[in-house]
């Protein structure tokens, strides 16, 4: 919902000064239209947000108290109520889809970790690298971009091809051109799968955040860096000093943004495995497609979809209070 | 942003179930193919992607389209929709009630989908329109819905599993196709070596994986499903037959472990056309070897080998019914002009061109008379499909058991390229798994 934020009207506006006073020419109900008008110039958006978020999500959330299955999607007000087993089965960690839910829940926070850190690490690194003036400068920055300017697909699958066992380009550096292994190893299946899927996610998620932060640091005045350069303050120390702090605002943001996309990843290892990823690889977005869509269990997928809306609410809630507190401590 | 993120599969769905409130108060008296079909009136086709692209299905089939609106004066709109999305459109179509007037159903689905209630039940007046029930092979009119109940749906493309093989290999090294695995093994041991390996498979689709598990389950005695159709995974003939599976891989060692990554559905296929594996167990796909760039001549059709030494009761089966079915949905409003095309459909003229264009079978047996059909190959699918195939299970929990067991299946075949061993108990905990699963989400 944080993409429609509702401005409020501005108080000061209210006030009728003496040329609006005049302009109001009904004089029995100038006072009530001129409450009613900004009610009114937001119905159009409320009733949006309304069909396009809230009812969608309320109609989730009363499906995952279904028992939905294939004999009632075609009238499926008419499915017959499960209460909280959709819940149950999904927090039974010692049922086998409770516990697939959990184990796929554990891979997808350190995925989660990993992304945003690596991601965050080269996005900054990237911008801080941008910051000077140099020949190429311009083409690079644009190449840096290439990823997140590409079709998630096409970039995606062509990650696939890479890492494929025989074929793809990964074994044929690290086994045919550098032999550092004699064996080809697979990338695709096993517990490897989840590197190259951390992989192929941080290409596709860092440019990102190397473009939020680069913007951030044009933002930080040229002065401060020469004060600081003239007081014999180094390049790590401005690093610490100056551009991290300064560009804490936009870093809260980044990190936040990064972490629910990243803990939302659905085309990655969709299009890197196809309908059911190796379990090292099970991410929990498509762990909850296969258990909604491939299974036709649109109950049990809706009560985990409706847990891990909740994770996020609190995991987010949690972070802004976070970084309120902390904006006040340091202010 | 944040939360239209959160439930990034189900947005679609839901939205299409939000609509569905008031969209599927349609008229649920109105009878079958009962009604006179208007000429002028229009009914909209999703055609499953039989050809080898979307472009080249509307080539295939436009013409035949005009052929009927000529017949008739009724209009079709078509639309081919691939294999990825057909089961989510249809989905989709179901809980909302705006669909296609007629649409191609994969027949394993057929269950499960009738379960829904989505589809026009297939009675004596629809029957005696195409001709009557005699007019179909029995075994893919089997696979047109759950035992007991009115179909919902009549087949119109069939395939079975057959062993390809290359011809020349085989002559090279004086070898025969094999009858049973065992001589399965042998042969393909001979035929692997130099970058050459004895079978291809498509490890990673689960599609593939269930197929042929349901397959060897079979031959070795399992039922898969218990008589009230509660899942039976773990059965000896089950673990068995899944085990003699991966074990093309694990033991015999005739199957490239890469192929445990194949899974876009035309590896396995393209490693057969271009003589990277002397083997195949694949449907009727001459078309697509060719395309890929095989030799007419090399290409060689066996059935699949079949166990030994089978235990006791284990019918003589070695493949599943493979194929595409024709239903009408149920909130069609067009029904009359929808059974008209369903006849139109499975005339023995349209099969003839229809199933000669795409290289799968007629599925009545009137249209076997073209010489087309009469080829060696084909009359071996034939065989295989009126013989020795079986149905996929026609319970409603087909496709969860597809998912379930197919999806074990990868993962056998994954641990097997990663060199895990592939035992009894390994095999029967995979399994167990799938049935609990199963089980739970009953």
């Amino acid at each position: 919902m944080a993409s429609t934020t509702i401005p409020e009207a501005p108080a000061e506006n209210g006030t009728p000064g003496p040329g609006r006073a005049r302009r109001a020419r009904p004089r029995g109900r100038p006072k009530l239209s001129r409450a009613a008008l900004p009610y009114i110039l937001l119905a159009p958006a409320i009733l949006l947000e309304l069909l396009v978020h809230i009812i969608p999500m309320i109609v989730g959330i009363v499906m995952s108290f279904l028992k939905l299955t294939q004999f009632h999607i075609r009238h499926w007000t008419s499915a017959p109520g499960a209460g909280f087993d959709n819940y149950r089965l999904a927090v039974d960690f010692d049922g086998p889809i409770g516990r697939q839910l959990l184990d796929s829940f554990w891979v997808t926070v350190m995925f989660t970790v990993l992304v945003v850190g690596i991601s965050w690490f080269l996005g900054m690194a990237g911008a801080i690298l941008m910051q000077g003036a140099f020949r190429g400068r311009g083409i690079l920055r644009a190449l840096f971009l290439v990823p997140y300017a590409l079709p998630v697909y096409t970039g995606v699958i062509t990650f696939g091809f890479m890492f494929q066992r025989d074929t793809g380009l990964v074994n044929h550096v690290l086994v045919d051109q550098l032999h550092l292994m004699s064996d080809r190893p697979f990338w695709l299946i096993g517990g490897n799968s989840f590197w190259a899927m951390v992989v192929t996610a941080v290409w596709r998620t860092w440019p990102f955040a190397f473009l939020c932060l680069m913007a951030a640091l044009q933002n930080i005045p040229r002065d401060v860096y020469e004060a600081a350069a003239l007081d014999g303050a180094g390049v790590w120390q401005q690093i610490r000093r100056i551009t991290l702090p300064m560009a804490a605002p936009v870093n809260r943001v980044v990190v936040l943004v990064l972490f629910l996309w990243t803990f939302n990843d659905f085309n990655t290892p969709y299009v890197l495995f196809g309908k059911s990823a190796p379990e090292e690889a099970d991410l929990i977005s498509i762990h909850i497609y296969q258990n909604s869509f491939v299974t036709w269990n649109f109950g049990t997928g809706s009560a985990m979809s409706v847990l891990l809306l909740l994770f996020l609410m609190a995991v987010t809630a949690v972070y802004l209070a976070f970084v309120r507190r902390k904006e006040k401590s340091d202010a | 942003m944040r939360v239209r993120r959160v439930v990034p599969a189900l947005a679609l769905t839901l939205s299409a179930f939000a609509l569905a409130a008031c969209g599927s108060s349609g008229d649920e008296s109105e009878s079958g193919a009962s009604g006179t079909p208007k000429p002028g009136s229009t009914i909209t086709y999703w055609a499953s992607n039989q050809g080898t692209s979307i472009e080249h299905d509307k080539q295939v089939l436009q013409p035949e389209l005009d052929k009927f609106t000529q017949k008739t004066g009724i209009k079709v709109d078509l639309e081919v929709v691939p294999w990825s999305d057909l089961l989510n459109r249809i989905l989709a179509a179901t809980s909302s009630g705006k669909g296609p007037d007629v649409l191609n159903i994969g027949n394993t689905w057929s269950a499960s989908l009738q379960a829904t209630g989505a589809f026009v039940p297939v009675d004596d007046g629809l029957l005696a329109k195409v001709g009557g029930k005699d007019r179909f092979l029995p075994t893919p009119y089997a696979a047109t819905g759950a035992e007991g109940k009115p179909p919902v749906g009549l087949p119109i493309y069939s395939a079975g599993y057959g062993l390809y093989y290359n011809k020349k290999m085989f002559a090279a090294a004086g070898l025969k196709p094999p009858a049973t695995w065992e001589e399965m093994a042998e042969t393909g041991k001979k035929l692997t070596g130099d970058g050459r390996w004895g079978l291809a498979l498509e490890g990673a689709s689960y599609t593939e994986g269930v197929h042929n598990a349901y397959i060897l389950a079979k031959q070795y005695g399992a039922d898969v499903f218990t008589k009230d159709g509660k899942p039976d995974f773990t059965s000896p003939g089950m673990v068995q037959g899944v085990k003699r599976y991966v074990e093309l891989m694990s033991k015999d060692k005739i199957v490239n472990p890469s192929n445990a990554e194949y899974g876009q559905g035309t590896q396995a296929l393209k490693d057969f056309a271009t003589g990277k594996s002397a083997m195949l167990m694949w449907q009727a796909s001459q078309g697509s070897l060719v395309s890929n760039g095989m030799n007419p001549d090399d290409i060689g059709v066996a059935p699949v080998p079949f166990p030994a030494a089978p235990p006791a009761g284990a019918p003589h089966v070695n493949s599943m019914v493979g194929g595409i079915n024709i239903s009408v949905f149920k909130d069609s409003d067009n029904k009359a002009g929808a059974a008209e095309f369903v006849a139109f459909m499975t005339s023995a003229e349209e099969q003839t061109i229809l199933n000669k264009a795409y290289g799968s079978l007629p599925s009545v047996k009137d249209a076997y008379g073209d010489p087309a059909f009469q080829t060696e190959n084909v009359k071996v699918f034939q065989k295989i499909l009126a013989e020795t195939a079986t149905p996929m299970p026609q319970v409603a929990a087909e496709s969860q058991f597809e998912t379930l067991v197919g999806t074990a299946v990868k993962d056998l075949i994954a641990d097997a390229a990663s060199g895990k061993a592939v035992t009894d108990e390994s095999v029967k905990s995979r399994l167990k798994e799938a049935q609990d699963k199963m089980a739970a989400a009953g």
